[in-house]
C-alpha cells in the first residue's frame, strides 16, 4: 500500500464538489472542511452514515441538506452498528442480485469524539470485529462541542471544558486523552490512521487508503474548534499546523502492521505555542504547560523509538 | 385446507421461535442483525443454520448489542434490504432508543418479540411487560397465540411493513410458546410468498439518487412528520385486516384482528392475549359444561387498536374481564389492555362493566382453575374497581 502518495499538491484535489456550502457549521469550523475533502475523494458512488453531532445537526435540517451522496443519521452511539447494517445490506442485495454485483459503494461512518470515544465505542468495536468493510471517519474536537462544549474521553489534560471548569479546586479536565487510534489498532484493523486538515493532501491520502481497504478502516482527524477551543475563527488551520508542529498531534498510520510517522517533524516546537492561541488553555501555570511539554517528549521518544528513527525532531522553540 | 395442505405445505413440529425462523426464511429476509437473549435465542439458531446450509441467502450481522441490532436493522432496512431480528426482555428495552427511530423513518423492519418479563428482580420468564412497555413506539404490534399463526404472522407483518411503511412485531409467550412444540405447517419450497410480499420499490440509500435519511427537523416540521405516522398507523388497520384476508384467501388461514370464543349468549367475556388464551378457551369449555355462561376473545392485534372488532364484541357482552400479563404502575386500573379498553369504550360511549385482572407475571402458572375463579368472582359483579393482583401473596 505504500509508493507514491495520489495526492500531492492542492491541484491533486477533485473539482467535484459533494459537499454543499449553506451549511450551519460556526464560521472557523474545521469539520466542514474535512466533510468537504472527505467527499472529494470519497466521490459520488457514497453512502455516509453520520452520528449525532455538529456535522449532522449543522447539515441536514429538514428540508435542506448538505449532502449530494445518499446520507443516514440514526442515532449518536450506533454510527458503526448503523453502517454495519448498510454495508452488510448491500453485500446481501448484490448476492441476491437484487443490486448489480459490479457497483461499487463506498460505505463511511463519520462521527465525533463524544460518538466514538464515549457512547460509540461498544457499536465501532463490534464493528471492528466483525471486519465490516466500512471507513470510520471521527472528526476529533476533544469535547461534546454540538450540546456546549462538555468534557469528552478526548478531552485533553487541562482542558477548560463546561463540564471542568476552572476554580479553586479543579483546574480544567484532570485525566488524560483516551488513545482512541491504538485501542482501535489493537482490534487488529487493518489500516488506521490519524491525520489533521493543515496536512490536507496526508488527510486526503489516507482517506484514499481507507477506502481502498479490504475490511475496516479508521481514520482520526484533528478538528480544532473555534468556539469550544476559543480562538478567532479565523485560527482552525494554523492551530491545526502547530498541533502537528508541536507533536501535540502526530500524523500517523498503521497500515496492515506497518506502522510509520506520515508528516515528520524535523525540528519541533514548545508546546506553548499551541496551547496559547486556545482560550482553553488560559488559565494554564508555566507549570502545567511543561508538565504537558514532558507527556509530549515522552511520546516523541516512543514513537522515534517505534519507527527506529527520529520522525520527530528535538525541540528547538 | 387440507388440498391446501397436501399441495404447498410442510407439517413440523415447531417451537413458536422455530416457526417465527421458518417465517424468516420463508419471507426471503436481506438481512439478520440480532444477539443473543433468552428466550429469543433459538430463533437465532435456527436461522443461523438455514444461512448456514444455504437454505437461506442473507448477511447474518453478529451485533454486539441489541442496541446495534436494531441500529444495524435500520442502516440495512434504509439501504434497502428486508430487515429482520428477533429479541426479548432486555434487549427490547435496550433497543428502546431506535425502535421510535425506526418508525420515525418509516422503514419496514419486522421484529420477533418472544415475550419476557422485565428486571429487577431478574427474571427470564414470560410475561407482557416488554412488548407493553412499547406501546407509544409506533409500532405496529401483534400478538400470537398459536406457533402456526407466528409463522403466518411473521410472513403477513412484512405485507403490512412494505405498504404502509411502519415497521412491525410480532410477539408471543415467551417459554410458553417460544419453548413448547406444536405442529406448524411451513411453505414446502422457496417462494411461496413470493406474490404475497412483493419486492416493492421505495426510496432507500441509492448512490444514483442520492437521499438525506433521518434529517434534523425543528418546530415548523418535526409536528406534521409525527402526524404523517399517526396516519400511517392508521391506514394499518385496514391493511393489517387485508393482509390477514388475502393471506386466508391465498394460504386457507386467517385469524381477523380479534378472536372471538362462545361469546354469543355470555353473561362475561373474558377478553386477554397472547398464549394464554388457550387456558382460557379450555376453561370456558370446562365452565359452559357446567352451564356457565362464560364466552372469551383475545386481542390479536395490538396497535393500531381494533377499534371495529372491540366495538363489535362489546355490543355482545354484558360484562369484560380483561386479564393482563403486564402492569402500568401507579394506576388503579393497571393492565395494559383494560386501560386501553375503557379507554376506547369512554370515546364511543359504551357501558360495559369491565374488571381488570393481573396475571402470569413473570409467568406465574395460570390454570384454567385460575379462570374459572376469576370468571365466578367477576360473574358475581363483586370486583373491584380497581385491577385485582390474582393470587398473590400478600
Amino acid at each position: 500500500m505504500s509508493g507514491k502518495p495520489f495526492f500531492r499538491t492542492i491541484f491533486d484535489v477533485p473539482h467535484e464538489e459533494y459537499f454543499s456550502p449553506g451549511h450551519g457549521l460556526c464560521a472557523g469550523c474545521t469539520a466542514g472542511t474535512i466533510a468537504k475533502l472527505l467527499l472529494k475523494v470519497a466521490g459520488p458512488n457514497t453512502i455516509v452514515v453520520n452520528a449525532t453531532g455538529c456535522v449532522e445537526v449543522s447539515t441536514t435540517t429538514y428540508p435542506y441538506t448538505s449532502w449530494n451522496v445518499p446520507w443516514l443519521h440514526v442515532a449518536f452511539e450506533n454510527t458503526a452498528a448503523a453502517a454495519s447494517g448498510v454495508e452488510s445490506a448491500i453485500i446481501a442485495l448484490k448476492k441476491k442480485g437484487i443490486m448489480d454485483p459490479s457497483t461499487k459503494v463506498n460505505v463511511i461512518a463519520l462521527a465525533g469524539d463524544g460518538g466514538t470515544y464515549d457512547i460509540g465505542l461498544q457499536a465501532l468495536s463490534g464493528m471492528l470485529e466483525r471486519g465490516h468493510r466500512v471507513m470510520y471517519v471521527l472528526y476529533d474536537n476533544e469535547a461534546y462541542m454540538n450540546t456546549g462544549i462538555q468534557r469528552s474521553g478526548s478531552t485533553p489534560e487541562f482542558a477548560w471544558t463546561t463540564t471542568t471548569p476552572v476554580g479553586s479546586q479543579w483546574k480544567g479536565k484532570m485525566q488524560q486523552k483516551k488513545p482512541i487510534a491504538e485501542i482501535v489498532s489493537a482490534h487488529g484493523t487493518p489500516y488506521v490512521a490519524t491525520s489533521n486538515p493543515n496536512n490536507f493532501t496526508d488527510m486526503m491520502n489516507k482517506f484514499k487508503k481507507g477506502l481502498e481497504t479490504e475490511g475496516p478502516s479508521f481514520v482520526h482527524v484533528l478538528q480544532p474548534c473555534t468556539t469550544g477551543w476559543k480562538f478567532d475563527p479565523r485560527y482552525g488551520i494554523e492551530i491545526s499546523r502547530l498541533a502537528t508542529e508541536t507533536a501535540m498531534w502526530i500524523n500517523w498510520e498503521n497500515d496492515h502492521g506497518e506502522f510509520r510517522v506520515t508528516v515528520t517533524v524535523p525540528r519541533r516546537r514548545h508546546v506553548r505555542n499551541y496551547l496559547r492561541m486556545q482560550g482553553r488553555f488560559s488559565h494554564l501555570t508555566e507549570q502545567e504547560v511543561n508538565e504537558i511539554q514532558d507527556s509530549v517528549n515522552k511520546k516523541v521518544e516512543n514513537i522515534n523509538r517505534l519507527v527506529g528513527k527520529t520522525v520527530i525532531g528535538p525541540l528547538v522553540e | 385446507m387440507e388440498t391446501i395442505a397436501k399441495s404447498i405445505w410442510k407439517r413440523l413440529p415447531l417451537s413458536s421461535n422455530y416457526a417465527v425462523a421458518y417465517a424468516a426464511r420463508d419471507s426471503d429476509v436481506d438481512e439478520i442483525a440480532a444477539y443473543p437473549i433468552t428466550p429469543q435465542t433459538t430463533v437465532v439458531e435456527k436461522l443461523s443454520e438455514f444461512i448456514a446450509n444455504g437454505e437461506l441467502l442473507a448477511e447474518m450481522v453478529h451485533v454486539e448489542s441489541e442496541h446495534s441490532a436494531m441500529s444495524a436493522s435500520i442502516g440495512a432496512s434504509a439501504a434497502g434490504a428486508r430487515a429482520f431480528t428477533a429479541t426479548s426482555s432486555q434487549g427490547l428495552e435496550l433497543m428502546h432508543e431506535l425502535l421510535h427511530i425506526a418508525s420515525g423513518m418509516r422503514l419496514p423492519i419486522v421484529m420477533s418479540v418472544a415475550a419476557r418479563a422485565l428486571s429487577a428482580p431478574l427474571s427470564i420468564w414470560g410475561d407482557y411487560s416488554d412488548v407493553m412497555n412499547t406501546r407509544d413506539t409506533s409500532w405496529i404490534t401483534i400478538i400470537a397465540s398459536s406457533a402456526q399463526e407466528v409463522y403466518d404472522s411473521i410472513v403477513q407483518a412484512y405485507r403490512i411493513a412494505e405498504s404502509v411503511m411502519l415497521p412491525v412485531m410480532v410477539a408471543y409467550d415467551g417459554f410458553m410458546m417460544s419453548h413448547t412444540y406444536e405442529p406448524v405447517f411451513v411453505s414446502e419450497k422457496a417462494g411461496l410468498f413470493r406474490d404475497y410480499i412483493p419486492r416493492k420499490g421505495r426510496v432507500v440509500l441509492d448512490t444514483k439518487k442520492p437521499v438525506t435519511m433521518g434529517a434534523v427537523a425543528n418546530p415548523d416540521w418535526y409536528y406534521e412528520t409525527k402526524y404523517q405516522q399517526v396516519k400511517a398507523m392508521s391506514d394499518a388497520y385496514g391493511l393489517s385486516v387485508e393482509a390477514d384476508q388475502t393471506f386466508s384467501k391465498l394460504y386457507g388461514r386467517g385469524y381477523g384482528l380479534v378472536e372471538e370464543y362462545n361469546v354469543d349468549n355470555s353473561e362475561l367475556v373474558i377478553l386477554t392475549y397472547g398464549g394464554i388464551f388457550g387456558t382460557v378457551k379450555q376453561a370456558v369449555d370446562e365452565m359452559r359444561e357446567q352451564g356457565i355462561p362464560v364466552g372469551a376473545a383475545r386481542v390479536r392485534l395490538f396497535r393500531p387498536f381494533p377499534l371495529n372488532e372491540l366495538r363489535s364484541l362489546l355490543l355482545k357482552s354484558k360484562a369484560v374481564a380483561v386479564l393482563d400479563r403486564s402492569f402500568s404502575n401507579g394506576l388503579p386500573v393497571s393492565g395494559p389492555l383494560a386501560v386501553e379498553l375503557k379507554s376506547m369504550m369512554n370515546s364511543y360511549n359504551i357501558n360495559v362493566p369491565v374488571y381488570s385482572y393481573i396475571v402470569g407475571l413473570g409467568q406465574r402458572t395460570v390454570t384454567e382453575a385460575d379462570i374459572s375463579k376469576i370468571a365466578s368472582q367477576a360473574l358475581s359483579s363483586k370486583v373491584s374497581n380497581e385491577s385485582i393482583y390474582w393470587g398473590v401473596r400478600e
